[in-house]
């Protein structure tokens, strides 16, 4: 691999540790899914209406239903490489088009929570490392202590109760308005409208976390020697808290970017349904409340695959951002 | 004592620690503050705060005591966070002295599994844990658990492993001792530091966790909890916003108190303070990215 250049030597390192890892995700989601009551070819009868028994030996043959656990993980497992990820009996379609339709709002929420919260947190973070102790460092820091404990979905809430109910600023609820009939440049102005709330409620608390790493880490830099020794040069000011101490800084809120992807996701769900947005996070709580296992398992692979996918990216942005990394052979 | 009253001289041990003092000594005291059933109508409903002596929080649509709900929602808040943590940590300590001392294949194992728990967020693992198993307390202590016991498992196995090939271990093998007594009775108890300094970030997720799936109406039907007070109070969110508020109130408040006592102890120990959540691992402690 010696010949390959060095991002992508990266990019396939990574994917080779990260197939042992989704492979163990699956096999958690199979012994979920056999824990749960009722099999695939009850939800299948179910959403169609129901069949007799001979019906349903039948199918529990034809998919490998009817031997031991392990036939039965294999019959999952290549059931998924084939991207079968079972049937819906809540949506009575197949689990693969619902998550796949209800994927893009996620990450567009996503996306620009963490957009938000990365600019600003970083933003905020560099006011109060660049003079620790100082009165807007303790104030803003204790502002992030509080934000970081409030619940998301909370928030969300005392968010509508300000701007839909009292100053009716901002829609409460929802993707877009419904049958609006709106195209192009203004049904982008609409959807943003009803992003600003939920992207807030979700994104604050994840800008506090930024806000925190890169204080204390522009904290800790203050002391190193080469800091003091572009001191000594007589470098001072915006210069000096900007390309020294904040862009070091800011390599640990990176990597923290990625490890946060899961928990961002996560937090998605409640968010989404406080706002009603249809994306994969309220399909998560509607499968649970409706009992349809297979397509909270969607879900839940899905996610894996996106953590991964987003982990990936920011290792190689990690990458290009800092030379030592993944540069040799074990690293 | 030395050590509480080290936590307690900072100003954050001290507003942390005597906001969770109060908030223990509510729930204890709950059915001496609110006896009675708190599920069960006391009064007019949708009584504003302040406006009725009986009830000075108001009542909720059905005629409940928000007051009294919020005591005993602290309760259950407390009881399901607390043993979520501890379970969180008990097998998050135990898996990370067993990958640390055996090492080889154990180790590569444990950690490709705890991996594997990272991937898939925290919140939907416990959905997906409850959905199958029914909400009820214990489950959703469990399912908390399974979400959070990754990190202290890899700051125990970090720590296991700078201590494993010291003297004293070296010392234990000569006596013959077996591989695992030494692993947790003489490794394990020098290591455990910074796990426990992991505690109160632990505690605070899983407030939170247990209000969001109360929320979302998977918690215990059997129990007052904040949550499920905040998404009764949504359906009259526009008449009433109280009803959501002052429950969310206390929510803030219980997981900054942990927040701050639990920075306060960190500091006493000289570990970094944590402000992250449990299934973020510490940047130089996560393996992946440097391969």
């Amino acid at each position: 691999m010696t010949g390959l250049p060095r991002p992508l030597r990266l990019v396939l390192r990574r994917l080779a540790g990260a197939l042992p890892v989704l492979a163990l995700v699956v096999v958690g989601s199979f012994l979920l899914l056999e824990a749960a009551p009722g099999d695939a070819v009850d939800a299948y009868l179910a959403g169609i209406g129901g069949g007799d028994a001979g019906q349903m030996a039948a199918l529990r043959a034809e998919w490998g239903l009817d031997q031991g656990p392990l036939p039965r993980l294999a019959a999952y497992v290549t059931a998924l490489l084939r991207l079968d990820l079972g049937w819906s009996s809540a949506f009575e379609r197949p689990v693969l088009e619902v998550v796949l339709e209800r994927l893009p709002n996620t990450l567009l929420l996503m996306g620009m929570a963490t957009a938000l919260a990365l600019s600003l947190g970083s933003l905020l973070g560099i006011v109060c490392g660049a003079r620790p102790g100082s009165v807007q460092d303790r104030a803003l820091s204790l502002a992030a202590i509080a934000v970081y404990a409030t619940p998301g979905f909370w928030l969300g809430l005392v968010l509508i109760v300000a701007f839909s109910v009292e100053l009716r600023w901002l829609p409460s609820g929802g993707i877009e308005t419904t049958a609006s009939g709106l195209a192009g440049w203004d049904r982008a102005v609409d959807i943003a409208r009803h992003l600003v709330l939920p992207v807030l409620a979700l994104g604050l608390v994840y800008m506090a976390l930024y806000l925190r790493l890169m204080r204390d880490g522009m904290a800790e830099l203050w002391g190193q020697d080469f800091v003091r020794a572009a001191r000594a040069r007589g470098m001072s000011g915006r210069r000096l808290v900007l390309r020294h101490v904040a862009r070091n800084a800011l390599l640990p809120v990176v990597t923290m970017l990625g490890l946060q992807s899961a928990s961002m996701l996560g937090g998605s769900v409640v968010v989404e349904s406080v706002f009603a947005i249809p994306g994969l996070g309220r399909l998560a709580q509607e499968s649970v409340a409706r009992r349809d296992t297979p397509l909270l398992l969607g879900v839940v692979l899905l996610s894996a695959v996106v953590v991964m996918l987003v982990n990936l990216v920011i290792d190689l942005a990690y990458a290009l951002l800092d030379p030592r990394v993944g540069s040799g052979g074990g690293g | 004592m030395n050590f509480l009253r080290r936590v307690l001289a900072t100003g954050e041990g001290l507003a942390g620690g005597a906001m969770l003092a109060v908030l223990l000594a509510v729930a204890l005291a709950a059915p001496v503050l609110a006896p009675g059933d708190p599920m069960a109508m006391a009064g007019d409903p949708l009584l504003r705060p302040f406006q009725d002596a009986a009830h000075p929080l108001g009542t909720d649509r059905l005629g409940r005591d928000v007051l009294a709900g919020l005591i005993h929602g602290a309760r259950t808040t407390l009881l399901v966070a607390g043993a979520a943590a501890a379970a969180a940590l008990g097998i998050g300590i135990t898996v990370g002295t067993l990958a640390g001392f055996l090492g080889g294949w154990v180790d590569e194992a444990l950690m490709r599994v705890a991996e594997a728990f990272q991937t898939v967020p925290a919140f939907l693992l416990t959905l997906a844990l409850i959905s199958v198993t029914g909400p009820r307390a214990s489950t959703i202590v469990l399912g908390i658990a399974i979400g959070a016991w990754m990190q202290p498992a890899r700051i125990t196995r970090a720590e296991i492993l700078s201590l494993r090939e010291r003297d004293f271990v070296a010392a234990a093998r000569v006596i013959g001792m077996h591989k695992l007594e030494i692993a947790f009775r003489e490794v394990l108890p020098n290591a455990l530091t910074p796990a426990i300094s992991l505690a109160a970030v632990i505690v605070a997720a899983a407030v939170l966790i247990e209000a969001a799936l109360s929320f979302l109406g998977f918690g215990d039907p059997n129990r007052v909890t904040w949550g499920s007070m905040i998404a009764e109070g949504r359906a009259v969110l526009r008449g009433a916003p109280f009803l959501s508020i002052i429950p969310g109130m206390a929510l803030v408040a219980t997981v900054l108190a942990v927040h701050l006592t639990g920075r306060a102890v960190a500091r006493t120990l000289r570990v970094r303070p944590e402000v992250v959540r449990p299934e973020v691992v510490r940047p130089e402690v996560a393996r992946p990215v440097l391969g």
